[in-house]
């Protein structure tokens, strides 16, 4: 009897899984995140991804010079805080809102076009032996300038 | 003993999973046995990379600020959706019709816009992302066809939801070729819409010239897929396009800018002006409706 449960156990691991996980995430994203870019038009993207605490991500984007940008980075409640730091390709820093008391939120206005580079790391909490993940989703607003 | 084999097996499975949206990919021939759980917890951290490409509603919200007008002749027409039966030219296809619907949504062009949310609609339930654009979309669409804001976020959401659904299966094959077939067609209605007589100081030019960097992020994207065939034949026709962008000079991205200011406070960075000859535009306009046409005829 054991050994059949664990067989199921297996199976309903292995399909049901991914798209619960993920299918979560869309759900955050679309419903919590995106609140965040507030007045400025959500550009459909989607980018989001379970992560274990300590883990880092990494996303590279253009802005482009005749629109402004919000980024919004919201991490699941469970989890301590997400740090991100915005840097150019050399990995020279911009920005990092641990600056800003962990902000979810950066509002850019590039004045030419340019690649950025976005460093996403899941903070790791003193409790829980950092055994904690989440979903964190990375979310751009624009307005035309 | 077996219970416990069973719980590895389930902490395993469940790891493989959680790593599955990495674009640097765990696989799962990597667990062998005697691999220890420290050695999978050092693979689950491997970073994850992502590469944001344009959405549809961003590059047609680029060509209105770059002062381009509305030509519905330039859209690949709802009657070629008929002619995409496989996997590849309905992925690409979608992309194309999203861009054609974001730019007549941008342009208040109402009733077009009608016309291919219905197309998008047909295409995504083909290729098995039947919830991306449901009945109530449309209704919703149609009732607010006179306010441009919502109209976009209803496209907005569309696009995300058919991007989301394919990474959900990981179908990721089949997302690289939709933002593809999204940022091809843009590609090639800025520059149909370019005066060749007047190339020099051209909004769109320079709006062309700044995709350099989406090109390059889209080569990445399909390079990572290129194990699918079908993605190994479009990265092949994209990167035709990326090689002309090779011979432009694009200011570097790494010029130094100052730090952030405060939260929410708004960052500029020093203005980068690329310039780029007449030669060299109708190399890159020649090339990207070559492409265009390879993915819009495609069966």
């Amino acid at each position: 009897m054991k050994s059949i449960i664990a067989v199921l156990l297996f199976f309903a691991a292995f399909v049901f899984l991914p798209g619960s996980v993920s299918g979560q995430c869309k759900i955050f994203a679309k419903r919590v995140c995106k609140a965040e870019l507030g007045s400025y038009m959500h550009d459909g993207n989607y980018h989001a991804a379970v992560l274990n605490e300590g883990e880092e991500a990494e996303l590279y984007k253009t802005f482009f010079a005749n629109h402004n940008y919000r980024l919004a980075i919201c991490g699941d409640d469970n989890l301590a805080g997400v740090q991100f730091t915005v840097m150019d390709t050399d990995r020279n820093e911009i920005y990092t809102n641990r600056d800003n008391d962990y902000s979810t939120t950066w509002d850019y206005s590039p004045e030419s076009t340019r690649q950025l580079l976005i460093s996403v790391k899941v903070l790791s909490s003193e409790s829980n032996n950092g055994q904690n993940s989440g979903c964190v989703a990375i979310m751009f607003g624009f307005k035309e300038k | 003993m077996k219970k416990l084999g069973s719980v590895f097996m389930f902490f395993i499975i469940f790891s493989f999973h959680s790593c599955r949206d990495s674009t640097t990919k765990v696989e799962e021939d990597d667990f062998e046995e005697g691999v220890t759980i420290e050695e999978i917890k050092d693979l689950e951290r491997v970073k994850q990379v992502f590469y944001a490409l344009p959405s549809p509603v961003e590059i047609a919200s680029l060509l209105n600020s770059s002062g381009a007008v509305f030509d519905g002749d330039l859209l690949n027409p709802v009657e070629n959706s008929g002619n995409y039966l496989t996997t590849k030219s309905m992925a690409l296809n979608l992309g194309v019709y999203i861009t054609d619907l974001s730019y007549a949504g941008f342009f208040d062009q109402t009733q077009v816009s009608i016309t291919y949310m219905a197309v998008s609609k047909e295409l995504a339930e083909r290729l098995g992302i039947m919830d991306a654009v449901d009945g109530q979309t449309l209704e919703r669409l149609e009732a607010n066809l006179n306010n441009r804001e919502i109209v976009m976020d209803i496209i907005s959401e569309t696009y995300l939801s058919s991007s989301a659904i394919l990474k959900e299966d990981e179908r990721e094959s089949v997302a690289a070729m939709l933002f593809a077939g999204g940022l091809v067609e843009g590609l090639y209605i800025a520059s149909s819409l370019v005066d060749a007589n007047n190339v020099k100081g051209n909004e769109l030019v320079r709006h062309l010239i700044d995709q350099k960097y989406s090109v390059e992020l889209l080569m990445k994207i399909l390079e990572m897929n290129k194990n699918n065939e079908d993605v190994e034949d479009i990265y092949s026709q994209v990167s035709r396009i990326s090689e002309i962008y090779k011979t432009f000079e694009v200011p570097s991205s790494a010029t130094p800018v100052p730090a952030g200011r405060g939260e929410k406070g708004a960052v500029t960075d020093t203005t980068g002006e690329s310039v780029i000859t007449q030669r060299q535009f109708q190399d890159l306009k020649e090339i990207i409706e070559t492409v265009r046409y390879n993915f819009v005829s495609s069966v």
